[in-house]
């Protein structure tokens, strides 16, 4: 049930249709926004509040079998957090990896309306549809693994630039993903089959399958594009985390020529200085080439301080990031289709590299000169829960905060940047930018980001406040679908978003091929691979484009 | 004049009664206390529905029942003042409590104090697993405090603990002082098997002969300084023969797998 709806004087933010804190009424009906209604509306005063499309995360882990494996790994940080019920909602438990009714309802409570979960298998699909059907509040989809998949690597090294394009396309399908995800391309496979292997440079093959990072990247760059999925592929370069990676990301950037791409976390992947010493930063040379190329988006993966859980597709990291703590951790062997790290962390002012990698995070959004390619992230949980947004949202806006926050951490660290000598603050236009209307143009989500007629009636409504954390952490209104979910800061209903997902063409004859493959090495009968479309709930099929 | 609860209703299900410790009954009145909430299985119920409330809080809490086996939480995360119970207890009583007394005279069950960082609990009859341990999944458990058991404890006493003191007049299961961080437990009677297991640091001093692990290597026998001290401290509490103040100790050192810094102590007459 939604009602018909009159927003009545709000300082509307509305990016994409060019609407800048300019008040206006805006009409909600039948879950859309809609230039007059057809029937009266209730009226909600919001004059002297903050309207904004509802937040879109275009990164982040939120469901699937190796959050679970998180959720399994860290009972004491559920216990620590519960997350009670309220009247209309369900109970859950938070930390840095809450439960799937948590996950819904905390996004909610930041005024976001959508979330990608950013890394699945294609055999954890099942799992993750069923997770994310029970994340409440939000819309969300997932991408797909596929860089490290033996079979699409064979592919590649015979040339078959055809069967590469159609097993896509069906993988895609089969596993009701919204687009592709390549992590460390290329590097999980030599890891997980020989000890301390994997690939260092993007050119460099591996003696297990005989394909650069550069072949896996530039195969799909092309093969995504043109099957003309809504996003391109999310790209996890090599190197993550290795001093002197950014060569590595300009490298993975310059395969993608011309063509659509998106660097994920491209904080991870901003490191100058030389292997196996400290870092360095590169922020100035990556964010330049971002600014300079129109067809790359990224988001920036920044890191917050305090608890985070590494929780990564590529393998080798997690293991490498297991022995700075020698605490518990989880390595997950995925089939023959990808890796899977789980490791607990603690990003801490004090210590050189974390002060250096939250440097680098504002740096990149400081640099960046088109708000509309730069997406806020924490790689949730990786550099922060997604509930730090807020504060890394004042850390944006306001430059005094900033600058007591910078006096608190690593002077070392701090001093090899230029942070310090970066002024400017970003305005609520360009905040709406990067956490609403320019994920869902990098999606393509049409419907999403914005406040125009047709569009979702997402919406976030917020108490205009000095302190832009305080103001981002609470919400006064969220409006879903045309639901009014939160009211006064309170749930008023609960409410189950649906699953974006895409549904590429391509040709039944490749299954054919794919099959044998898997009843050689796969442990799950071919026939229960695909996930059965009575998986699908509320689901909407984004057209490609 | 103590506040006296006395069990007037057997729970059908195991009850949480958090809201029983010094901290939240301070200044109230018996009717005000009768009032507060405990969870009765999944549904919320007041601790009148169970217990009559007699007197007022002085310092004091007075608990006595017939079923006080499956009332759960008792004194957790309490800073201050004394519970006395009489009869059997539930579980995770005094869990995560700062400060303050818990005497029970009666037996307790699994998860006798577990995360505490200060204070006292003395029990008088036997405890059950993981006594003043970590709960699962935390890297550290008890910090401070004692916890002292007149009679048997079972397995994983002291699991991760960090400090504080833990002493058994009977027996302790098996993986007494489980990754222990630091911190002292002492059996008076038998130790089970893999006691220390993943130790780093800590002392674990049992008056009878144990079998140990492979990862654990004798060191001496000798008589440490600090004996003395801790036994006379004990003998306020328990039975300590005097030959155990004069006696020697053969010293284990472990758990090789980790640090190697932890001890085993066991009396060699």
């Amino acid at each position: 049930m939604t009602e018909c709806i009159q927003l009545a004087g709000g300082k509307v933010y509305d990016p994409a249709n060019g609407i800048d804190g300019e008040v206006r009424d805006l009409y909600v009906e039948q879950g859309c926004m809609v230039e007059t209604p057809s029937s009266s509306p209730r009226t909600i005063d919001v004059s002297g509040m903050v309207v904004m499309p509802g937040g879109v995360d275009i990164h982040c882990h939120i469901a699937g079998p190796k959050v679970n494996l998180a959720r399994k790994l860290q009972p004491e940080d559920h216990r620590r957090d519960p997350h009670p019920g309220t009247e209309h909602t369900r109970s859950g438990a938070g930390g840095t990896v809450p439960s799937t009714f948590a996950t819904g309802y905390r996004y909610a409570t930041l005024g976001y309306t959508t979330a990608m979960e950013a890394a699945v298998t294609p055999i954890g699909a099942r799992h993750t549809i069923e997770e994310l059907h029970d994340t409440p509040v939000i819309d969300k989809g997932f991408y797909v693994l596929l860089g490290n998949n033996i079979f699409l690597q064979q592919l590649i090294r015979d040339g078959r630039k055809e069967e590469f394009r159609q097993a896509v396309a069906w993988w895609v399908n089969a596993t009701k993903a919204y687009t592709t995800k390549l992590v460390n391309p290329g590097g999980d496979e030599p890891w997980k089959g020989k000890k301390n292997s994997n690939v260092k440079d993007i050119d460099e093959k591996s003696d297990f399958i005989p394909v650069s990072p550069r072949q896996v990247i530039d195969a799909f760059v092309d093969t995504v594009n043109e099957l003309g999925l809504p996003h391109p592929p999310h790209i996890h370069c090599n190197n993550l985390g290795h001093s002197g990676n950014f060569q590595t990301t300009l490298e993975t950037m310059k395969t993608a020529g011309d063509r659509r791409a998106h660097l994920a976390h491209i904080q991870f992947h901003s490191y100058a200085g030389e292997l196996g010493k400290n870092p360095k930063s590169a922020s100035r040379e990556i964010a330049e080439y971002v600014n300079d190329h129109p067809n790359i988006t990224c988001d920036v993966g920044q890191v917050m301080f305090g608890k985070s859980t590494i929780m990564t597709a590529d393998a080798p990291l997690a293991y490498m990031l297991r022995g700075f703590k020698k605490g518990k951790w989880v390595n997950a062997d995925t089939e023959c289709e990808s890796g899977c790290g789980i490791v607990p962390f603690s990003y801490q002012e004090h210590i050189y590299v974390h002060a250096l990698q939250w440097a680098i995070g504002l740096e990149l959004f400081l640099l960046s000169k088109d708000p509309w390619r730069i997406v806020l992230s924490t790689d949730h949980p990786n550099g922060g829960s997604f509930m730090s947004y807020p504060k890394l949202i004042r850390l944006l806006m306001d430059r005094e905060f900033r600058r007591e926050e910078i006096k608190r951490v690593n002077q070392k660290a701090i001093n090899s940047t230029i942070l310090n000598e970066l002024e400017r603050e970003y305005t609520l236009n360009e905040i709406a930018i990067i956490t609403r209307a320019g994920p869902a143009r990098a999606l393509n989500l049409s419907n999403k980001g914005h406040l125009g007629p047709g569009a979702d009636a997402d919406i976030t409504i917020y108490d205009e406040m000095a302190d832009k954390e305080a103001m981002f952490n609470a919400p006064r209104y969220v409006i879903k679908s045309g639901a009014l979910i939160i009211e006064d800061h309170e749930f008023r209903r609960d409410y189950y978003g649906k699953l974006l997902h895409t549904e590429p063409g391509y040709d039944e004859s490749i299954v054919a091929e794919v099959r044998p493959f898997f009843e050689n090495y796969y442990s799950i009968e071919f026939p229960n691979y695909a996930v059965d479309d009575s998986y699908l709930h509320d689901h909407e099929v984004i057209a490609t484009v | 004049m103590p506040l006296l609860l006395r069990q007037i209703a057997a729970p059908d299900v195991p009850m949480e009664a958090d809201n029983i410790t010094p901290d939240r009954l301070t200044g109230q009145g018996a009717a005000d206390v009768e009032r507060l909430a405990l969870m009765h299985g999944s549904e919320s119920r007041s601790i009148g529905d169970f217990f009559s409330a007699t007197g007022s809080y002085d310092g004091i809490i007075d608990l006595q029942g017939d079923d006080l086996k499956r009332v759960k939480f008792i004194g957790a995360g309490m800073s201050r003042g004394t519970i006395r119970v009489e009869g059997d207890v539930g579980e995770h009583l005094g869990a995560g409590m700062g400060g303050g007394e818990i005497l029970v005279n009666g037996n307790a069950t699994d998860w006798v104090g577990p995360e505490m960082s200060g204070g006292r609990i003395e029990i008088h009859g036997n405890a059950g697993h993981l006594t003043g341990s970590a709960y699962r999944g935390a890297s550290v458990g008890m910090t401070g405090g004692e916890i002292m058991v007149h009679g048997n404890v079972r397995n994983e006493t002291g699991n991760a603990m960090r400090g504080g003191l833990i002493a058994i007049g009977g027996n302790s299961g098996d993986f007494t002082g489980v990754n222990m961080l630091s911190g002292s437990i002492f059996v008076l009677g038998e130790l089970g098997i893999r006691t220390g297991a993943g130790m780093k640091r800590g002392s674990i001093i049992s008056m009878k002969d144990a079998p140990l692990l492979p990862t654990f290597s004798y060191s001496c026998t000798y008589r440490p300084g600090y004996m003395t001290l801790y036994l006379l401290h004990l003998s306020r509490v328990f039975a300590i023969a005097e030959e155990y103040l004069q006696g020697s100790y053969k010293r284990y050192c472990g758990d090789s797998v980790e640090l190697n810094r932890g001890e085993i102590l066991l009396y060699a007459g």
